[in-house]
């Protein structure tokens, strides 16, 4: 099983261009498919790992090599899912920096862009509806949809940090829900 | 050679504590990171020159996986080798590793307090704005004309309504990418692969955060 935790999250974290909430997308998929854990404890850990610092695709990784095996589990994914970007980090220092003005380069990542930002919006789509069974004009869905565009405006709009608005909207949930 | 090993040997120490240090404090991966990092690497310790951060940042933002854990990796590379950059990583990943372990430890012995699941909620509905926020902040740099959101269209779908794995995807879009840009040379078109770079300097505030 640990085996098996590290090479999955090796495999996400060789593919895992845009960092962040592109990964969220990949990770649900395998973790899915495997059927590791339900699609409800994948949004408590996603809320979890929203609220430590580091990125969010790599504390998730933690969390469910955690719930599948215990430490070694959390150990094994996050060294999995690291481990790639530490490499090819290494491998482009080493070798490659002159290939970041190359034409070939710009016009894959000119391609590859739009791809990530599928990611993206697959993950706040999956994230923000995916999965859920109750009705779509429940009270818990209008609390979710008030707090998501409340915290919006704060960020866009006041520019209040993402970490505050995180702990305001843990309050406003207690008040919610 | 000799005295070059021991002198990387002797810096690994040192670059673990700072990136140990950074790790925490910045709360969160991302290009809010980078400013902290160049504070304390240029600025602080002298380690690296102001010129050398530009490079640190298109190579941690371009290879896989986090700005934040790329950048340490780089910079650890630059300054004690191979040894150099696991420290770093190693430095910035412990304490977040710890810190979620604690949250999750926390978790389970609270997890049937209706207060806590109400807080999770909302911390959901927050993650809900945080990712849309960077989907809007993606595709600003990346829709750059018809081909572009035409591949965003397509990947979209495909992930919506087929099971297709995300893998292909990150594998097609730079073919296509590559594709587009031969054909719109052969037709003798210009095309712009990037966003002007001035719009992304100005953001490196922190809605890219958690990138």
């Amino acid at each position: 099983m640990l085996w098996h935790l590290f090479f999955v999250f090796l495999k996400v974290g060789c593919i895992s261009f845009g960092g962040g909430y592109a990964v969220m997308t990949l990770i649900q998929r395998e973790v899915a498919s495997k059927g590791w854990v339900d699609s409800g404890q994948f949004e408590e850990i996603v809320a979890l790992a929203g609220m430590a610092p580091g990125s969010i695709a790599t504390n998730t990784a933690t969390l469910i090599g955690y719930t599948t095996s215990g430490i070694a589990g959390a150990v094994a994914s996050t060294t999995g899912i690291i481990l790639p970007s530490l490499i090819i980090v290494i491998v482009i220092a080493a070798f490659f920096l002159k290939l970041q003005g190359n034409a070939w380069v710009k016009s894959s990542f000119y391609g590859l862009r739009p791809v990530i930002t599928g990611l993206i919006i697959y993950a706040a789509y999956h994230f923000g509806l995916g999965g859920r069974t109750e009705a779509l004009l429940s009270w818990t869905m209008l609390g979710t949809v008030v707090i998501c565009v409340g915290c919006l405006i704060a960020v866009t709009h006041f520019k209040i940090h993402p970490f505050t608005v995180i702990l305001l909207s843990a309050i406003a949930g207690i008040i919610i829900f | 050679m000799n005295t070059k090993l021991k002198e990387q040997i002797k810096m690994l120490p040192q670059i673990f504590g700072v990136f140990f240090r950074i790790g925490p404090s910045t709360f969160g991966g991302g290009y809010a990171m980078i400013a902290t990092i160049e504070q304390e690497i240029v600025h602080r310790k002298g380690w690296m020159e102001e010129s050398e951060m530009g490079d640190m940042v298109s190579i941690s933002g371009s290879a896989p996986g986090g700005v934040a854990v790329n950048s340490a990796a780089f910079i650890g590379y630059r300054l004690g080798g191979v040894p150099g950059a696991v420290a770093a990583v190693t430095g910035i990943t412990l304490p977040t590793f710890v810190i979620v372990f604690v949250l999750s430890l926390f978790y389970a012995l609270f997890k049937d307090n209706d207060k806590v699941e109400a807080a999770l909620k909302g911390i959901h509905a927050a993650v809900v704005a945080l990712i849309i926020m960077a989907a809007f902040k993606m595709g600003k740099s990346s829709i750059l004309d018809v081909p572009t959101l035409f591949i965003l269209a397509t990947a979209l779908s495909l992930l919506l309504f087929t099971g297709i794995p995300p893998f292909y995807l990150i594998l097609g879009g730079p073919l296509v990418g590559i594709a587009v840009v031969i054909m719109k040379r052969m037709m003798g078109l210009s095309i712009r692969t990037e966003a002007p770079s001035a719009a992304s300097k100005q953001e490196l505030n922190f809605p890219e955060y958690y990138i």
